[in-house]
Formats: structure tokens, C-alpha cells, sequence
């Protein structure tokens, strides 16, 4: 019998707001320690939160996008617990009444050995806003623990999604498109090592059919490799103690890296015990429908949508449409490029089409095999959309092969400079010049008289021979195709 | 309802209150008599009101995005608690007693 692995994610946005949630101190990544603690974040008596209005408009984006309910009426939250990165002794959440309500990520899995890929719809419950606690430093300070406070009251955008995740990979798809999502509609920086993008994961197996498992949260991931680490290590924890007769009981665990296991960090039932009442400080939030319909005016062209023109403009595949829409650094490069190649470009015409696929398939195969091989992210790409599309358009024009596009690819890679000076300084323009072709072809054809007689005799699998024979006297250079076609044409008589 | 002493004590653990039985028994006859009253609010019929999570039927005010506040750590840190007579801070940081998770 079989094991199903439940997973629900829930991701910590920070927001790319200026200030903090409830006051105007600095929310910069780096600071110096408690230069930007105000008196707010420090929580001294007798201070009030101001709700910052940049915060709220983030949540709304992110709604939108999602395709989700925003509550046009909204309740902060006191989160009770003990801890001294939290001065206040509570944080301010948001609890039976969040911003975001019933939102849905179209998420692409992609391919792994035999599967194919395939696309999801996970559906997110909520999305609420918060304030960030502060860091405790556990270095020499004498048996104490030092507390900075600089990032007390950053505002967070905490996502939750329903348990609609059935293995790591598509958690791993779905914490991948929310990161795209989030960055490409600007509402949070994605940075993982600085902590703007943090993930919580409910891990629980079931046999297939039953009810839910019990779970357990593993906290803290900041990377999707970790994520699926532990996810993986977690749910074989979990088939391994039920197969073994014994029984999964709630708990907060952490993924050590170092080890590749999770364990247990506290038991739920007395840390939970948060005691959430309405904020008496914090009025409830209006959000009307002329700010919501005046910040969906603001949103781009969402991933999925920009996947559909793709394919329906550009004649791409929806697997292409999707990779190429997986960041929107990607996004931008794919059509920087396009546009470069064609300064008019018009997509209704079947060329438009055609280099569109030239492009997507440099970006999808070297590009990103390079990318990955030098350990870069698209944004650090040596290679300009403009040097791409230079390029892809004397590969379009049959000034060169594609075996001599490799080569000036080789080239702008690692040395820079453009196709066009690249292709005159190798010599790698082909020979397109029909005589020039004619003349090579004929004397590949007298002198290999024998060779003719047998292809002539309907040996056919000959031709690839003198494909060779004149691509080898050419050095690489003739058009392929017109030495295809010249070829064909002689050696039939 | 009615409190038991353990329920004090379990309220008082979570606010990380110390307190003596004597206290226990003070705080346990308090609050049941809040309860008595909540259990007199809970008798009144409510249906068709809508519920308010505050007592003002106003909307909270939003602040503009925009940096108000300057660095006044030197001040803040001369409050941090004391400790020999002098505030418990070090390289910028607050010191409390070492949290081990």
C-alpha cells in the first residue's frame, strides 16, 4: 500500500515597503544594529502603530493578482507570546479577519525521469498582514543574547495555502511561482539569504482517501533546495515511525542543513496557546473599491497571462510560455531580445513566430544550461538581449549554422563583443552563395564516381556521406540547407 | 463558569506571572466574577447585530510610506534595564538573559 505526502505552505513575505508597518523608522536591509528600533519598534509605554498605507497596498496587489477576495474590512490582531525579539509581548497579526482571502496559484511541475510536467491549481487561503520580530545574536556576550531591533515592525505578508501539495516537487513549484509572483508584481524582494522570502511547511502522509494526517510544521526554510530536503526527510520520518506502529504527534520541528534531517523544536499544545483579541490600538481597515480598482491599474501583465499571449501571439508551446515566464528576469530578456530582432515586430506574421521560437529555444536550452553550469542568475547574464538578438538574427538571415551559432554564443559568453564581429573575426559565415555550393558539390560528385553509381542504384543512406564530404570541404561553412537541396538535385542526375 | 486554581495557573504561566497560592485563590475568585458578568453580556440577544472588533465604528487612518523617524539609539539605549549600574547593552545590541530554543 502506498503513502500520500499532504503538504500546505506558509510564506513569509517581507514587503518592499520604505518604512515599517506601523511606524516611519527605515526598514533598509544592513543598518547598523537598533538604528532604525523607533520608539514603536522598541515598544516603548504609551506609543500607538500608525498602519503604513504602502503595506496595505501590497496586500491588495497581491490579492488581486491571485485572484482572491479582499476584505473590504480587515481586523488586526494581538498574537500573544513571550519571546525577546518581540518587545511588546505580542505581535500585531491579523487573525479571523485577514486582507486576502481565497486566492489560486497556477503552478507548472516540471518534468522528473519518466513524468511529464504538468500544471496545478493550488489554492491559497488567506494572506494576512504582520510585523516582523527582531534578530537575537547568540555570540560572546557574556551568557547573555544580544537583540537587534532593527527589524521589528518590518510588515510581512504571511500566505498561507490550502494542503493542496502532494510532494516536495510541488511544493517546490508552488514556494518558486508564489517567489516569481511576488517579485514580478514588486511587492517584496525575494531575497532568501536576507530573509524576505521565508517558508513554513505542514508535512503530514495519509493513505490515499483517508482524512488528513496529523502534522507536523517544519519552520523556517529559506531556501527550495532546504524545503524539499525536508519535506522529503520529513514525510519518509513520518511513513517510517506509522509504518513501525507508531503514532505522529503535532509539532513544530527545523530542518538542520548540516545534517539533512528536521527535529523537534517545541510541543504545540502550551506555544500555542496565543490568545489572538482584537488590537484596541488598531481601527479596523476600509479597503474601498476605488483604491482596490486604482491599485489594479498598477499591476503588469501577470505571469500566467503573459504564458497565454505567448502562445496564442507567438506560437510558443505552453511548456516554452511557462519556462519563459518562470521570473521575470526571464520574461524581459525573452522579449528585450525579441525586440531587438525585429524592430517592428509584427506578431500576426509567421516570421514574427519563428524567430520567437529561436529565441525562446537559445533561452530555454544555452542560455539557461550556461547560466546554470556558471552558477548565475539571469540577471547576471554576460550576454545582453541585444548581443542574443544579434546573433539570432544571422541565424534567421543564414549568415550561419547552427553549429557556428554555438560557436559565437561560445564566444559573447565568455569574451563578450558582438555576433556580427565575432562571425567576420572566426570566419564562420556560411557560404550561401549558390555557384560557390554548385561548384564544391560537382566536384565531390566526379570524384567520387563509384559512391555516385551505388547512391544512384538506390542506396540512399549514402547521402549523409557526401553531406560530410562537402561540409568538410567547405570547413564547416556551407548553408546546409542549399547544400541539402543542391545535393539532392545532382546526385539524382 | 467557574475557574479552577489550575486554570490561574495556566493563565499566569502564559503572562509569565509568579504567584503565590494565596494570590491563585485572590485571582481565581476575580476573575470568575468577570466571568459571571460575561455570562450576563452573553445572555442579551444579539442576532442581527453585526459584530465590532472595536468599540469606535471608525477605520484606522494610514500612514504615507515615507521615513519619518531618525536614529535615536544612543537615547533608547541609556532606558535599557540596568545592571551594576549601567544599561545592559553591548555593540548596538540589547542584552537579555541567553534564550535557548
Amino acid at each position: 500500500m502506498t503513502w500520500e505526502i499532504v503538504i500546505g505552505l506558509e510564506v513569509h513575505t517581507q514587503l518592499s515597503t520604505n518604512t515599517k508597518i506601523f511606524s516611519g523608522a527605515s526598514t533598509a536591509f544592513g543598518a547598523e544594529p537598533n538604528t532604525q528600533a523607533d520608539a514603536v519598534s522598541i515598544a516603548l509605554p504609551g506609543v500607538l502603530p500608525v498602519l503604513n498605507k504602502g503595506a496595505v497596498e501590497r496586500a491588495i496587489k497581491f490579492g488581486l493578482a491571485t485572484g482572491a477576495h479582499i476584505a473590504p474590512r480587515s481586523v488586526f490582531a494581538r498574537k500573544n507570546y513571550f519571546y525577546p525579539d518581540l518587545p511588546k509581548g505580542y505581535q500585531i497579526s491579523q487573525f479571523d479577519l485577514p486582507v486576502v482571502g481565497n486566492g489560486q496559484l497556477i503552478i507548472l511541475v516540471p518534468a522528473s525521469g519518466t513524468r511529464q510536467a504538468y500544471e496545478k491549481a493550488v489554492r491559497i487561503t488567506r494572506a494576512h498582514l504582520e510585523e516582523d520580530a527582531g534578530k537575537s545574536m547568540h555570540g560572546d556576550f557574556h551568557g547573555m543574547t544580544g537583540i537587534d531591533l532593527n527589524r521589528a515592525g518590518t510588515p510581512l505578508l504571511e500566505i498561507v495555502s490550502e494542503p493542496d501539495m502532494r510532494s516536495a516537487a510541488e511544493a517546490v513549484a508552488y514556494a518558486k511561482a508564489l517567489h516569481t509572483l511576488v517579485r514580478w508584481i514588486g511587492i517584496c524582494d525575494g531575497n532568501m539569504q536576507e530573509g524576505s522570502f521565508r517558508c513554513d511547511a505542514n508535512v503530514s502522509v495519509r493513505r490515499p482517501g483517508e482524512p488528513l494526517g496529523t502534522r507536523r510544521e517544519i519552520k523556517n526554510l529559506n531556501s527550495f533546495r532546504f524545503l524539499e530536503q525536508a519535506i522529503n526527510y520529513e514525510a519518509q520520518w513520518q511513513i517510517g515511525t506509522l509504518e513501525n506502529g507508531g503514532a505522529i504527534h503535532q509539532a513544530t520541528v527545523l530542518f538542520d542543513p548540516d545534517k539533512g534531517e528536521t527535529r523537534m523544536m517545541r510541543s504545540k499544545e502550551d506555544a500555542h496557546d496565543y490568545r489572538y483579541f482584537p488590537d484596541p490600538d488598531l481601527l479596523p481597515l476600509d479597503i474601498s473599491d476605488e483604491w482596490k480598482e486604482q491599485v489594479r491599474t498598477t499591476l503588469p501583465e501577470l505571469p500566467q497571462a503573459k504564458q497565454a499571449r505567448y502562445v496564442s501571439e507567438l506560437g510558443l508551446s505552453i511548456y516554452d510560455a511557462g519556462v519563459l515566464t518562470a521570473s521575470c528576469e526571464m520574461a524581459d530578456f525573452f522579449e528585450t531580445t525579441l525586440a531587438a530582432l525585429s524592430p517592428n515586430p509584427s506578431p500576426a506574421s509567421g516570421r514574427g513566430e519563428q524567430s520567437a521560437k529561436i529565441c525562446a529555444n537559445w533561452l530555454i536550452g544555452e542560455v539557461s544550461a550556461q547560466l546554470n553550469r556558471d552558477n548565475l542568475d539571469m540577471a547576471q547574464c554576460p550576454i545582453t538581449p541585444q548581443q542574443l538578438g544579434g546573433m539570432i538574427r544571422r541565424i534567421a538571415d543564414g549568415t550561419i549554422s547552427n553549429s557556428g551559432a554555438k560557436e559565437v554564443f561560445r564566444a559573447m559568453w565568455t569574451e563578450g563583443g558582438d555576433a556580427d564581429a565575432i562571425i567576420e573575426a572566426k570566419g564562420l559565415k556560411q557560404v550561401s552563395d549558390s555557384g560557390a555550393i554548385e561548384a564544391l558539390v560537382d566536384e565531390i560528385i566526379a570524384a567520387n564516381a563509384d559512391k555516385v553509381a551505388e547512391y544512384r542504384s538506390g542506396k540512399d543512406k549514402l547521402f549523409g556521406f557526401f553531406v560530410g564530404l562537402a561540409m568538410k570541404a567547405s570547413k564547416g561553412k556551407a548553408n546546409p540547407a542549399q547544400l541539402n537541396e543542391v545535393l539532392k538535385r545532382k546526385l539524382s542526375g | 463558569m467557574f475557574l479552577a486554581n489550575a486554570d490561574v495557573r495556566k493563565v499566569a504561566r502564559l503572562a509569565r506571572l509568579a504567584m503565590s497560592e494565596a494570590e491563585i485563590e485572590t485571582a481565581r475568585a476575580q476573575l470568575s466574577g468577570i466571568f459571571a458578568l460575561i455570562a450576563e453580556m452573553q445572555a442579551v440577544d444579539t442576532r442581527g447585530i453585526a459584530p465590532m472588533s472595536h468599540a469606535q465604528d471608525v477605520s484606522q487612518r494610514l500612514r504615507e510610506d515615507a521615513v519619518t523617524e531618525t536614529n535615536q539609539r544612543e537615547l533608547f539605549q541609556s532606558l535599557a534595564p540596568q545592571y551594576k549600574g549601567s544599561p545592559q547593552v553591548e555593540a548596538g545590541l540589547y542584552l537579555v538573559p541567553q534564550v535557548i530554543e
